[in-house]
């Protein structure tokens, strides 16, 4: 299993995917920096979060044109899995490869915070593994999901919405919302279901002494749909 | 006196007749006006600490574990294994009273650099927040722009913050308070001290280029609060936190390549400070030419550019043969990079601009003959009596519990914090909220095992305020209590003197005794002070602020298994507490909320004996296996830390009746310190007993209970009702 974690400037959750892909999945992890080509073989791109190029002009929206992007999305369109979080679900909101955008949150604030969310679909290399519910930490200011009515009905309709935020009683309320995303939308996947993005942070989510082990269903989800393709 | 310069620009300069005839004497000639401006801001209290370097020099500064001490960006102390751990707390109080969101955002970024200047990669941000009453809009306007300012930069860098307090008092309105503090984690092989050494060596800069933002902004902090310099908003300065981020790495893979011999990062007196100290250091001399000095606005003079404090700026020294090595990196992180001058041997800072030598002054004069001030003091008249606790009625009793709750300053912060990134780094093993202190997991490298650290900063001013000796011996054991609820024991402290004005007797008298109690404290936990900041001059039209010296602690966790929460754990748990009861109101937050701040009065009941018994006690019930949780009783007394365990634990609790001859006092009382504890009732036994061989009372207050916290004649207390109190956020905020 070879992983490649892009790092933009700005990054900061780079090392964290790292540690959760390295270190709890025994995986090989290696970084790539946004100017750089992807390197070959790869089996997985993992887009990390942070501020990449501080969130100017629009989160994601400078990352997205760079070189490595013209990379990573060749590898999409190649069948590649791509998983972004947080900043790097904003990056391929903005790089076209996800629909949709990251809005700055109801109220306006940066919430960094326990979510708990409900797994919507079991169909997808992503959350083949992830249980019904799960509680991953987010941490944002611009992670309110929205897209036009068109786009909203494609992506219900093609079971394309893979996470959604939920109340303590497990239902996709406005209590439940931390951050006034469409639907309580958390996390989509494209048409094709190999390119992903997430606010939440599974790999924050990834040992218990740290308080919680739920994201690791993610990253298994991915080593099975991986195995079973081979 | 001086036919070069008048009075008033001497005086806009805050340089006295005295110090000017000092620099005459030193430069063995008037200054021009680039000097000038630099004695001015060497010489200010930011940087010279004239007025509390005698005093400071009394605090206890060597520990077996200490690698370095006061005097450099950060203190050091050793874990082993080859890495150590590097921390330091600042002020930004007059920025963020002008310009909230920059003034913070600024002073986080500048405890930050001060952090990896060292080598270290700053691991974890701690705030403490002083402001007036919520209730003014005025007062929302600065809290809200103040915690977007410290989110803004942390959260981009992408450091955690991950503890702090912030309290809400009408003595801080008119000057409040900002402090921060980092933590970083190096290994002490890359441990670089800010010296300029080596003659032909070059000096870099690299980093943000240089505009007229924040000059004389050392100066500005060592003034007092007027509308003058309110509205002297040019004194602050932006900042990039993208660009912080960017300076980090660069700075850090700089260091681990031993690319660079000195590195001191521009923050107060800019390029002034880190020239000028990199110089006297390194015992030697330094040459720079302004022209070469990245900037970013037009026809600035050598004064604009020695004194601006435009923010992300770093200063490195190179040999010449990795100079070219060490571009490239500043190149590959986007952070500019340009040699701009030499180390020498002449032992004098050169500042050269459009071909002419437009400063030449001794490095050492500046340092070391720095003007030492030992200021009047006068102790004021000794405080009246406490005030007498009132005897209330159950029901009063049951309102003033609910009052407490919700009153700002026990409230849960979490519409604070919750704007912080407290998780990024992905070590955070206590979050706020989830202890007395903050807990870290610092990964071990090459083989070298996992270390847990605890971090925690706070100071109560109101007892300072009473009587600083004591109070401060208390803000720093308070700090120390937080860290033995989470099983921890101090390494090293790092503190932030906020206080008014030095050339007020009574204020020096203040300083004076609460660093006394510092140093108290600090030998009665064999600790040593690793370094800290002053910030004095803060004082505006209502007077000078409460004494606030901020205490910040470094702590170590032996064994993970003995990380400990407040959270009751079980039902059926026996439920104990430590420590001897209050015997009085004063200074409480009850006496704030119920009394209507009857204040600060009588003397502060507090041992440092005691409550180092204290501490231990807990310590040996967390280590032996037997505490299950453990709370420090703090503001809004037993009653609000009952509530807090209660909440954190999702359990309620069944107590008996709290012993006292007075409710109010045995309730809300604060002082001497105490531990909430709770452990199988087969452990009760020998809770009692490790207590008693450390001579700690330790009383039974009941058990672990499904349902709500019950307190005897007072009756039941809801989770529902107390979760509600205590998450009260102000009204606007």
């Amino acid at each position: 299993m070879r992983v490649g974690i892009l790092v933009f400037p700005g990054s900061n959750c780079d090392q964290d995917l790292h540690h959760a892909c390295a270190g709890a999945m025994g995986w090989e992890a290696a970084f790539v920096w946004h100017s750089q080509a992807l390197p070959k073989s790869l089996d997985l791109v993992l887009v990390p979060g942070g501020f990449s190029h501080g969130d100017y002009l629009r989160c994601g929206a400078l990352a997205a044109l760079a070189p490595v992007m013209a990379d990573v999305r060749r590898f999409a369109e190649g069948g590649g899995l791509v998983l972004g979080v947080c900043n790097g679900f904003q990056i391929l909101c903005e790089a076209g490869l996800l629909p949709g955008v990251l809005r700055v949150n109801r109220g306006g604030r940066f919430r960094c915070m326990p979510a708990r969310l409900r797994t919507e679909t079991l169909a997808s290399p992503f959350t083949n593994r992830c249980t019904r519910f799960l509680t991953l930490p987010i941490a944002h200011k611009e992670g309110n999901y929205f897209a036009d009515p068109g786009t909203l009905e494609r992506l219900e309709e093609n079971d394309q919405v893979l996470f959604r935020y939920v109340d303590a009683e497990g239902s996709p309320t406005p209590a439940g919302n931390p951050n006034g995303a469409l639907n309580n939308i958390a996390g989509i996947c494209n048409a094709e279901r190999n390119v992903a993005g997430l606010m939440p942070h599974p790999e924050r989510a990834a040992e218990p002494l740290l308080g919680g082990a739920d994201g690791l269903g993610l990253f298994r989800s991915v080593a099975a749909a991986l195995g079973a393709l081979r | 006196m001086s036919p070069r310069h008048s009075a008033e620009i001497l005086k806009h300069h805050g340089v006295r007749p005295a110090e000017y005839a000092e620099i005459e004497r030193g430069l063995g000639r008037e200054p021009n006006l680039t000097e000038l401006g630099i004695y001015s801001v060497m010489w200010s209290e930011h940087c010279s600490y004239k007025h509390s370097r005698r005093q400071l020099k009394t605090l206890p500064t060597k520990g077996e574990r200490l690698l370095v001490g006061p005097g450099e960006n950060a203190g050091v102390v050793d874990l082993g294994h080859g890495r150590c751990v590097v921390f330091k707390m600042e002020s930004h109080n007059h920025p963020s009273a002008v310009e909230p969101f920059q003034g913070a955002a600024t002073g986080v970024g500048g405890i930050l650099r001060d952090i990896f200047t060292m080598g270290a990669r700053p691991i974890a941000m701690l705030n403490n927040l002083r402001f007036g009453d919520p209730a003014d809009p005025h007062m929302r306007r600065l809290i809200d722009g103040v915690v977007e300012g410290i989110a803004s930069y942390g959260n981009c860098v992408g450091v955690p913050t991950v503890a702090g307090d912030a309290m809400f008092d009408a003595e801080h309105g008119g000057n409040i308070l900002v402090n921060a503090m980092c933590v970083g984690i190096a290994r002490t092989e890359d441990i670089l001290l800010a010296r300029a050494s080596g003659a032909g060596n070059l000096v870099l800069y690299f980093g943000s280029a240089t505009g007229r933002d924040g000059i004389h902004g050392a100066t500005f902090a060592s003034e007092e609060l007027t509308e003058e310099t309110l509205e002297r908003r040019g004194a602050v300065q932006v900042g990039d936190p993208f660009m912080g981020k960017k300076i980090l790495e660069a700075t850090l893979e700089l260091i681990r390549r031993k690319l660079v011999v000195g590195m001191q990062d521009m923050g107060a007196a800019g390029l002034t400070c880190s020239t000028c100290e990199m110089a006297a250091r390194g015992g030697s001399g330094i040459t720079v030419d302004l022209d070469k000095v990245p900037q970013r606005a037009e026809a600035m003079t050598a004064y604009e550019i020695m004194l601006s404090e435009s923010q992300e700026r770093m200063l490195a020294v190179v040999t010449p043969e990795n100079a070219e090595a060490a571009l490239e990196v500043c190149c590959r992180w986007d952070c500019g990079g340009a040699i701009i001058g030499e180390v020498a041997d002449h032992g004098r800072v050169h500042v050269h601009h459009k071909g002419q030598l437009v400063a030449d002054i001794p490095a050492l004069h500046l340092t070391e003959n720095a003007p030492l001030y030992d200021p009047a003091a006068e102790a004021p008249a000794p405080p009246p009596a406490d005030p007498e606790p009132p005897a209330l009625s159950d029901a009063e009793l049951r309102d003033a519990a609910y009052r407490l709750l919700a009153s700002p300053n026990v409230a849960s912060k979490r519409w604070i914090y919750e704007r912080y990134d407290h998780q990024v780094q992905t070590q955070t093993v206590l979050r706020p909220g989830d202890g007395d202190a903050a807990v870290l997991r610092v990964r071990g490298e090459g083989g070298a095992p996992d270390v847990f650290l605890s971090v925690m900063s706070g100071c109560n001013h109101r007892h300072v305020a009473r009587d600083p000796r004591r109070g401060a011996q208390l803000a720093v054991m308070e700090v120390a209590r937080n860290l033995a609820c989470v099983g921890a024991e101090p390494l090293g402290l790092t503190n932030c003197l906020n206080f008014g004005s030095p050339e007020n007797p009574r204020v020096f008298w203040t300083l004076r005794e609460a660093i006394g109690g510092i140093g108290d404290a600090c030998r009665a936990l064999r600790i040593p002070v690793t370094g800290g900041n002053v910030s004095l001059y803060n004082e505006s039209a209502g007077g000078a602020i409460p004494p606030t010296p901020m205490i910040g602690l470094v702590g170590e966790i032996a064994d993970p298994a003995h990380i400990t929460r407040p959270g009751f754990r079980a039902a059926g748990d026996a439920v104990l507490v430590l420590g001897e009861a209050p015997r009085h109101i004063g200074a409480t937050e009850f006496d704030r909320v119920v009394l209507g701040a009857k204040g600060f009065r009588g003397t502060v009941e507090f041992d440092l004996a005691r409550e180092l018994a204290l501490q231990h006690a807990v310590l040996d019930a967390i280590r032996s296996g037997h505490a299950r949780s453990a709370h420090d009783v703090s503001e809004g007394g037993l009653l609000a830390a009952l509530a807090e365990c209660c909440l954190a634990g999702g359990l309620g609790a069944e107590i008996g009746g709290i012993a006292g001859d007075n409710a109010a006092v045995a309730l809300f009382g604060e002082l001497p310190g105490r531990v909430v504890l709770s452990c199988a009732m087969e452990s009760v036994a020998a809770v009692e007993t490790l207590a008693a061989s450390r001579g700690v009372a330790c009383e039974r207050l009941g058990l672990v209970a499904e349902g709500p916290l019950r307190i005897g004649s007072l009756g039941d207390f809801t989770l529902e009702s107390l979760r509600a109190a205590h998450e009260t956020v102000p009204d606007g905020c």
